[in-house]
């Protein structure tokens, strides 16, 4: 295991901040491209260009009435909006941001990540249930459904990156992409990698947990105040982490592309020139596939249930499947 | 720091167990168990099974519990009462049959010398990683492995068809 650069305290403080800040940086990104897409000027009053909106969205929330359903369960409603975020906060352990810049390298990396992804359903499933409405507990169900189906295709994905990488640990991926991305080499993992990410952080088109027209808020109906919130806000930490996977499966984490043919040009590793440049690199992906969730979210209709799992286990998984099968047999011919 | 972290986890696991047990709700017994469950990963990880660790919680608290807890709130057995009310040959079963697997259980712990086979640092490193597990299963158990494998595939396709009944609707 190699050691960071710097400590991994460092790091981990600096992730969290960019995290938790984030969810407030999307939501205002996500307003102003929907009204750029709708044709709309969206907020802008608070503040210059309307920058500090999340804020007084925030303000707003905290000074909300908190309303607890009387039948539900009282403590599992109370628990239920934490595990959303605390999911998402523990992923960022093991996704490297720079040359040597992470927070710990695991030599289980990956099924770490698909451990932490899986227990994130108990956060919407216990909100449904604990709330004591018919709608919460549809959305709930079905966000179990969906996030159970959808889990197979998107460990089958990553299980083709570690064929290239022959690794499990997250740096290792990384790194084995110095020349070629995966995306190049592997693109129908990366489109079922990208697809399943989406409908793991509930986003649109596959957002059937809350769908208003059906459900009325889904899992969240009885929820207000910070509790809401606390799920606005790991809906949008999610988007985040997603984005940030995908760029660290497939599309080089902080490596530029080709980058191992002209590193020479590039300075040094271990400098602070570097270490900005990594994280400029990482940053500026991440924030490409922030977008594309939001661009996907207003152009692209909901999809019906049935047309969600269908898709999950009729197609995306053999796809899936038969793309492992064969990129295991074609490594073994070139390998031997 | 390592008898702390094993007493601070043996604590926890007993004490998940024991509200699971005497836990008035399913629901709550359910999620009591996936505490159980991480908790039971925690003593993976003291004895160097990273690999086993994470696949504790990914398979068990991750899906096999979702499921649970699925179909406890689509069957919605949230009242204790339809569960306690009738004392029948059912639970006299249950009882004789707790009393056979705690004398199992105290036979083997019984039959325990105490001492961890001897090994060196890195041999214990080595064991629990996904390389080991993997050598081990696609060598020494290759035979047990591929026969687990194809059980749980009948497995599979057998609860599909039991779940398919007769009626075959499209969408």
């Amino acid at each position: 295991m190699e050691a960071p650069i710097v400590s991994s305290y460092i790091v981990m403080a600096g992730a969290l901040a960019v995290l938790l800040n984030s969810a407030a940086v999307v939501v205002y990104v996500e307003r102003r491209v929907a009204a750029f897409i709708q044709n709309r000027v969206g907020p802008n009053r608070v503040g210059p260009f309307g920058l500090f909106q999340p804020l007084a969205d925030v303000i707003k929330l905290i000074f909300k009435e908190d309303v607890t359903p009387i039948y539900g369960n009282r403590t599992l409603h109370t628990l239920a909006p934490m595990f959303p975020v605390i999911t998402a906060l523990i992923t960022v352990a093991v996704i490297p941001f720079g040359d040597g810049l992470f927070i710990t390298n695991i030599n289980v990396g990956v099924l770490f990540i698909l451990a932490v992804t899986s227990l994130g359903v108990y956060g919407v499933t216990m909100a449904g249930w604990a709330s004591n409405s018919k709608y919460s507990l549809l959305g709930g169900l079905r966000a179990a459904a969906q996030m159970l189906s959808y889990e197979l295709p998107l460990g089958m994905a990553i299980a083709s990156v570690v064929l290239f990488a022959a690794s499990l640990s997250m740096v290792d991926i990384v790194n084995s992409q110095l020349y070629w991305w995966h995306v190049f080499v592997n693109p129908i993992g990366a489109i079922i990698f990208i697809i399943a990410a989406f409908a793991e952080a509930n986003r649109t088109p596959f957002d059937l947990v809350e769908a208003e027209q059906e459900l009325v808020g889904g899992f969240h109906t009885e929820y207000s105040s910070m509790k809401f919130g606390m799920f606005f806000l790991a809906e949008y930490m999610h988007v985040v982490i997603g984005s940030m996977l995908i760029t660290t499966f497939f599309f080089g984490g902080y490596h530029l592309p080709f980058a191992g043919y002209y590193a020479h040009l590039l300075p040094e590793a271990g400098t602070w020139l570097k270490a900005m440049l990594d994280i400029a690199v990482f940053l500026g992906k991440t924030g490409f596939f922030v977008f594309l969730f939001i661009w996907v979210r207003w152009t692209i209709p909901r999809f019906k249930y049935t047309q969600l799992m269908s898709l999950g286990w009729s197609k995306l998984l053999p796809l899936s499947i038969l793309n492992f099968a064969v990129i295991a047999f074609i490594l073994m011919l070139i390998h031997g | 720091m390592e008898t702390f972290f094993f007493v601070f986890i043996a604590t926890f696991a007993i004490c998940t167990a024991l509200a699971m047990i005497f836990s008035g709700s399913t629901v709550n017994s359910a999620l009591y168990l996936v505490l159980h469950m991480l908790s039971i990963s925690g003593f993976y990880l003291l004895l160097q099974a990273q690999f086993l660790a994470v696949i504790q919680i990914l398979v068990y608290a991750g899906a096999i519990m979702v499921l649970f807890l699925f179909v406890i709130m689509v069957l919605n057995l949230g009242e204790d009462d339809t569960l306690k009310s009738h004392i029948n040959f059912k639970e006299i079963f249950a009882f004789l049959l707790g009393v056979v697997v705690l004398a199992q259980l105290l036979y083997i712990v019984g039959g325990y010398s105490g001492v961890l086979p001897e090994l060196t640092v890195e041999q214990a490193k080595a064991v629990g990683t996904v390389e080991a597990i993997g050598d081990e299963l696609f060598t020494t158990f290759l035979l047990p492995f591929e026969v687990t494998a194809i059980l749980l595939t009948a497995a599979v396709v057998g609860a599909m068809l039991l779940a398919q009944k007769t009626s075959n609707v499209e969408d």
